[in-house]
């Protein structure tokens, strides 16, 4: 008998179940989404990241996020995803930005070496302070590999927490092969209990909420 | 031999003596401690109470269909391109992996966090056929460099100072000496930078396993984990069955209990759900994505409806830091590789009762263990039903002789009030002189307790006085 067959016998057996056996009726999934004016959310959202030592900024639009960024790099290299939010806010424009990488080996020799990564975020998420990627186009090690992570949020993709995210997508794994929540700076408290921010991602990650909402 | 030998005693002793570790676990568990008090507070979060109740009904549905969710799981994994690894054991785990890195002529791989690869020894397994596994959690890869075990759940390295930090780095780094944390973590950092970039394979465990997409969920704080399941070419976690869960909508409820219940974060930095390979037009991700799903022990406990609930556990290490005896024993003195109250019940379960027995007896049944788990595992109660298997299973071996003999003799004279007399007379004169509890059984219970002294004139004797002085 495989390892297959022979795991699945064990586990019916004990359970006192059949092959093809349907399951139980399952408890209903708990979603609770609390209501929050968006400007409330925004405040808890900026609260809740910054308490974690993450920062947040504000700007009216794509082009105005654009130029906080620039005042972040100050010419500085940075590794901007595909999002198509960035080239619209004219991100991927700025000097010294490399953008439009599809594949793995110049993308991840661009990321060891610069020190920022630029991405959008296709949610925030206030209770928290998390921002979420979900699409495809974010490559993971650009929030990942610079020591500096700058995140794009619009406005109108603040969410109050988990719950409203999973209302809107119940099965992430259809849109993409990796969700990532990210929630403040790499951190470890792993000697002595001592708060070490940018052990192996980031240390420092800065959240731009725009007014704007791209179509 | 007495019915429960404590195999660690001298150990036990001398973890107590050390004021050193005694200091570090006690101020990291209160810290702990005190973190998650502050976020699931009725204040901080007033449907705690909803949530722990909807995570153990969540749980205990998932387990009694269990054979249903493996196969969904499996399923959906599959249609994204990943692949399943059906384990009975440690052996067939590690043979996988040495047989796939072999395949792609792998020599070393990294690896994030994972308790489950730790109960099953793997890195001692795949460093005896050459292969080097690197940890990159900051606490584990300095245990790995010391050669030591990971103390507790969530914090490997809770025993360790910063001074000792620093000698493990620079006799095994070969690096100068850092004393601050701050600096240690960026040596640690800069080292495992290029493991990552170089290695052929990453290895994580899963705190969760989601049926309904085929994905694995982990969680982590460093990004280590991200690393590990990023830039290596191969993907393999290895998971335990019953960390399944039916969907991922019931991760709202899950996440918001364990950061909060581990060490007191709303959510950790990072929260990864992974369903697959990389798709196209993905500029990353692994080339191909394995998951491993490892029995090791666990359906034999799928069996009892009771002791079931031990597999309800989300490692969260809450537990740990609420237990007075961890905090007082630490984590080495337990065996295996999950230490605290939920290692007393798990570890006897997945190994057999006879190789443990005296850990169900470890505990002082005071229920702080309960009261802050998150998916309510009734731990006091599965070590009660674990002392009464191991008793029973004592007492036809004879070992409990003396005592089921001592309590016949007992019963015998209590009916008989004037040899009951003459014994207790007798107690009150012997029983206060040096020497009586020194020897045979009576020592052995008397080492770790007060023995009372009985009084000067029994109960009987003041009795009889009274009545003759009211006269």
């Amino acid at each position: 008998m495989s390892s297959r067959e022979q795991m699945l016998s064990d586990v019916r057996q004990a359970l006192g179940r059949k092959a093809g056996q349907p399951p139980a009726a399952q408890p209903k999934a708990r979603i609770a989404i609390p209501s929050l004016p968006v400007e409330e959310r925004i405040r808890l959202f900026q609260e809740r990241l910054e308490v974690l030592g993450g920062k947040v900024r504000r700007a009216a639009t794509y082009a105005d996020a654009a130029g906080v960024v620039g005042e972040l790099l100050q010419g500085a290299t940075a590794v901007a995803s595909n999002a198509p939010a960035l080239r619209h806010a004219g991100v991927t424009a700025i000097p010294n930005v490399t953008s439009g990488y599809s594949d793995e080996p110049s993308l991840r020799a661009a990321c060891a070496s610069a020190p920022f990564g630029i991405t959008g975020a296709d949610y925030g998420l206030a209770e928290t302070g998390s921002i979420v990627t979900i699409a495809a186009n974010e490559a993971r090690l650009i929030s990942l590999l610079p020591p500096v992570h700058i995140a794009l949020l619009s406005k109108a993709r603040m969410l109050t927490g988990l719950d409203e995210f999973y209302t809107l997508h119940p099965r992430p794994a259809t849109q993409s092969a990796s969700t990532v929540f990210i929630t403040g700076p790499s951190r470890s408290a792993d000697i002595e209990m001592i708060l070490v921010r940018g052990v192996h991602g980031p240390r420092v990650i800065h959240v731009i909420v725009i007014e704007e909402e791209l179509i | 031999m007495p019915l429960i030998q404590i195999q660690q005693d001298e150990q036990i002793r001398s973890t107590v003596a050390d004021s050193k570790i005694q200091r570090a676990v006690y101020s990291a568990t209160a810290r702990l401690k005190e973190k998650r008090s502050e976020v699931v507070s009725a204040e901080a979060l007033p449907e705690y109470q909803e949530l722990r109740t909807q995570a153990n009904l969540i749980k205990k549905h998932t387990l009694e269909n269990l054979d249903y969710y493996l196969e969904q799981f499996e399923q959906n994994l599959t249609a994204n391109g990943g692949k399943l690894i059906w384990a009975r054991d440690g052996k067939e785990v590690a043979d996988f992996i040495l047989n796939l890195a072999k395949e792609r002529g792998v020599k070393m791989l990294v690896k994030s966090k994972s308790m489950t690869t730790e109960e099953i020894h793997l890195n001692e397994h795949l460093e005896h056929h050459g292969i080097d596994p690197v940890e990159t959690d900051l606490g584990e890869y300095i245990i790995q460099l010391a050669h030591d075990r990971p103390y507790h759940i969530v914090a490997p390295a809770v025993h360790m100072t910063r001074l000792d930090v620093a000698d493990v780095l620079e006799k095994n780094l070969k690096v100068q000496r850092e004393e601050e944390p701050e600096k240690q973590a960026m040596i640690a950092r800069h080292t495992l930078r290029e493991k990552f970039l170089a290695a052929g394979i990453g290895i994580s465990g899963g705190n969760f396993l989601v049926a309904d997409s085929g994905a694995v969920t982990i969680i982590e704080n460093e990004g280590n984990a991200r690393l590990t399941t990023t830039a290596p070419r191969i993907h393999i976690s290895v998971v335990g069955i019953e960390k399944m869960i039916p969907r991922a909508q019931d991760l709202a409820v899950f996440l918001k209990l364990l950061g909060r219940s581990g060490t007191g974060q709303l959510l950790t930095v990072y929260t990864s759900f992974l369903s697959g390979p990389r798709r196209a037009g993905d500029a990353d991700g692994p080339d191909e994505f394995y998951v491993i799903l490892m029995d090791n022990g666990r359906s034999r406990l799928l069996a009892d409806e009771e002791k079931r609930q031990s597999l309800y556990c989300i490692r969260c290490g809450a537990c740990l830091n609420a237990c007075p005896v961890y905090r007082k024993i630490g984590g080495h003195n337990y065996p295996g590789a999950y230490s605290g109250p939920i290692g007393a019940i798990i570890t006897p379960q997945y190994h057999g009762i006879k190789e443990n027995p005296w850990l169900p007896f470890a505990s002082s049944l005071c229920g702080a263990c309960a009261e802050v788990c998150p998916v309510k595992i009734d731990i006091p109660k599965i070590l009660l039903e674990l002392r009464k298997e191991v008793v029973e299973s004592r007492a036809s071996d004879g070992d409990s002789f003396t005592e089921r003999k001592a309590f016949q003799m007992y019963a015998w004279m209590m009916r008989r009030p004037k040899l009951y007399a003459l014994a207790g007379k007798m107690a009150s004169t012997f029983a206060g002189l040096p020497g009586v509890t020194s020897f045979g059984p009576a020592a052995k219970w008397a080492r770790t307790r007060e023995v009372p002294l009985p009084a000067a004139k029994s109960f009987r004797d003041q009795w009889r006085d009274r009545k003759k002085g009211a006269q």
